[in-house]
């Protein structure tokens, strides 16, 4: 088995290579045609529909483009561009989206240590605790969000009557907010859980061991050992999960649709895209959010250490 | 401060498990508890129905534009599980087994559009699919899902080719078997779970998606469950119908449950191996 482990990892190799005249074997020829050609569907299909609309948006953002008056269609340069930054309603819909991915996030990450915690360390019902705890990621978001939406309205749902709550959350701005935020955590906590869950798992016990017989608290412990060993997958979990709030819709759209001044920037390219019909404008938005997603993601992997090719 | 089992311990880490259940079902728990109240008695302001009924889930049913979003939900999230599953395994095996050049690349362009934000490419696709004629179609649908379900595929693919003893096949081959039973009665059934895993993952996104199916379809051709749900709002003027909404939120909930409860194992893997968003 060794000296079979040992050779050479390209596969087929029972085949006897042709001779190589210059440069590359026929073999390792056919082999990267074969790579290529395995490739091809998947990177065919990404270029298509994720890569082309990127550029499609960035091309439509250039122009005014509107469905309701086509015959207006011509080339404006950056005004879509000065029109949204310029816009009150832009600048308000960037402030609530990072109200609503600050917080979430947080509280996402208190208690998805909790979590992976209480998943790490259970002693009991392990199963049950890693099922029940994969409901709220599996469960569609605007399921969720109905769920908490419902459960607060005074006309169906059970919880103003029980906190006593003279105004209904959902009629003030942190009401909604706080509405938004919950549905969202409660959803997306357990992918920082389980992400953590893997975290702890890789780090070694005899450290903490080692820690308790030179007399450190189980908070020392957790402060100078746990959380300097799973930094890497914290920081990607914070990661994945700041650019997937930041896009945040679903929720927003089935809690408010944007009422009480709660819009998130999604919403608001949605509104102009889909409602308005204005291609130009709402493209214009579209290529600013991802432009957003992309310095969330360059000040994470730069700044913060956080790496997503873990392997 | 000690982390023997001592009894104080102990209750300690049941309330966490207790504290665990809760948090995690009672969202749950509270829309099947109001898909079951009757219409009188949905305003009661109890968590539990005090008069029961499956009325609600009639009702759902009633008007068939909730079953045709369910039966484009069922074969749009299959059929993306099964492009995707085979575009992902040949590429995983690829990326993994052969030397080639722009391996870097495909990987590192993958990882870029699990970041693409959704909201950024719907607009060019609803312009395009409408003057293509893939807008309102189960296929207008299965590409978008394809492309983002794909990184993650790839990434859990590979993750899971790379573990997979490969020389099996050799060793298969010289005592006389083919390649391609080698592959099939060898390499298969090891790379089963992590093909599983991905599947899951892929069902669940494409399942989940709201904002594509909300753009992308207007009609029962195409519609998905999410959003006819979404729907249901709009359905009567004066009375929101609750109890079907709540009714149709536990229908689609339900496919997932199941899956959850089968493969919890598979999907902590995948989660974990992949690394990727979810």
């Amino acid at each position: 088995m060794a000296n079979v482990a040992t050779t050479t990892t390209a596969p087929r190799q029972i085949q006897a290579a042709p001779p190589a005249a210059h440069g590359l074997t026929g073999r390792a020829k056919a082999e990267r045609k074969l790579g290529l050609l395995l490739c091809a569907p998947a990177v065919i299909v990404m270029l298509f529909v994720a890569g082309f609309p990127i550029l499609y948006a960035f091309w439509l953002s250039l122009h005014r483009a509107d469905l309701r008056f086509p015959q207006l269609d011509a080339w404006v340069g950056l005004d879509n561009y000065k029109s949204v930054l310029t816009s009150h309603t832009w600048w308000q819909d960037v402030g609530n989206t990072l109200i609503i991915t600050v917080v979430s996030v947080s509280i996402e990450l208190v208690l998805g240590m909790l979590i992976a915690q209480a998943m790490y360390r259970a002693i009991y019902a392990r199963t049950w605790i890693r099922v029940a705890v994969l409901v709220p990621y599996g469960a569609v978001t605007v399921v969720a969000a109905f769920a908490w939406r419902l459960a607060f309205d005074p006309a169906t749902g059970f919880v103003t009557h029980w906190l006593n709550l003279t105004t209904p959350p959902l009629t003030t701005r942190s009401g909604s907010f706080i509405l938004i935020i919950m549905a969202e955590v409660w959803k997306t906590t357990p992918f920082i859980a389980l992400l953590l869950l893997g975290g702890l798992a890789l780090v070694p016990e005899d450290l903490y061991k080692a820690a308790k017989v030179d007399g450190a608290t189980s908070l020392q412990r957790f402060f100078r050992i746990t959380l300097p060993l799973i930094k890497p997958a914290l920081m990607v979990a914070v990661l994945f999960r700041t650019l997937d709030a930041f896009r945040i819709y679903d929720v927003v759209y089935i809690m408010t649709n944007g009422a009480n001044n709660t819009e998130s920037v999604s919403l608001l390219g949605y509104r102009v895209l889909i409602n308005r019909l204005n291609l130009g404008l709402g493209s214009a938005i579209s290529v600013l959010i991802f432009f957003c997603v992309i310095l969330i993601a360059l000040i994470f992997t730069r700044f913060l250490g956080a790496s997503p090719q873990r392997r | 401060m000690d982390q023997e089992n001592t009894p104080t311990r102990k209750t300690l880490w049941i309330f966490a498990v207790i504290g665990v259940l809760i948090y995690a079902l009672i969202p749950v728990i509270w829309i099947a508890s109001l898909s079951l109240k009757t219409p009188e008695s949905i305003g009661d302001g109890s968590f539990l129905p005090t008069h029961w009924t499956l009325h609600n889930y009639t009702t759902a049913f009633k008007t068939g534009f909730f079953t045709a979003a369910l039966r484009n939900s069922i074969g749009i999230a299959l059929i993306t599980t099964v492009i995707a599953l085979a575009f992902a395994s040949m590429a995983a095996y690829a990326i993994t087994r052969l030397d080639f050049p722009g391996k870097t690349a495909i990987l590192a362009g993958a990882l870029a559009v699990t970041m693409f934000p959704a909201i950024s490419i719907v607009g060019g696709l609803y312009n395009v699919w409408r003057n293509i004629g893939l807008f309102d179609t189960w296929l207008g649908l299965i590409l978008p899902y394809l492309s983002f379900s794909l990184p993650l595929s790839i990434y859990i693919l590979s993750a899971f080719f790379r573990e997979i003893p490969w020389d099996l096949e050799k060793a298969a081959q010289m005592d006389g078997a083919t390649p391609l039973q080698a592959f099939w009665r060898v390499i298969l059934p090891l790379a089963i779970p992590g093909v599983f895993t991905a599947g899951i993952l892929t069902f669940i996104a494409a399942w989940n998606d709201f904002l594509f199916a909300n753009v992308l379809t207007a009609t029962n051709s195409a519609r998905t469950a999410p959003v006819a749900l979404s729907y249901f709002t709009g359905a009567s003027q004066f009375q929101q119908p609750a109890g079907a909404i709540a009714a149709g939120a536990v229908i689609v909930t339900v496919p997932i449950l199941i899956m959850v409860l089968i493969f919890q194992r598979r999907i902590v893997s995948g989660l974990t191996a992949g690394a990727v968003k979810g």
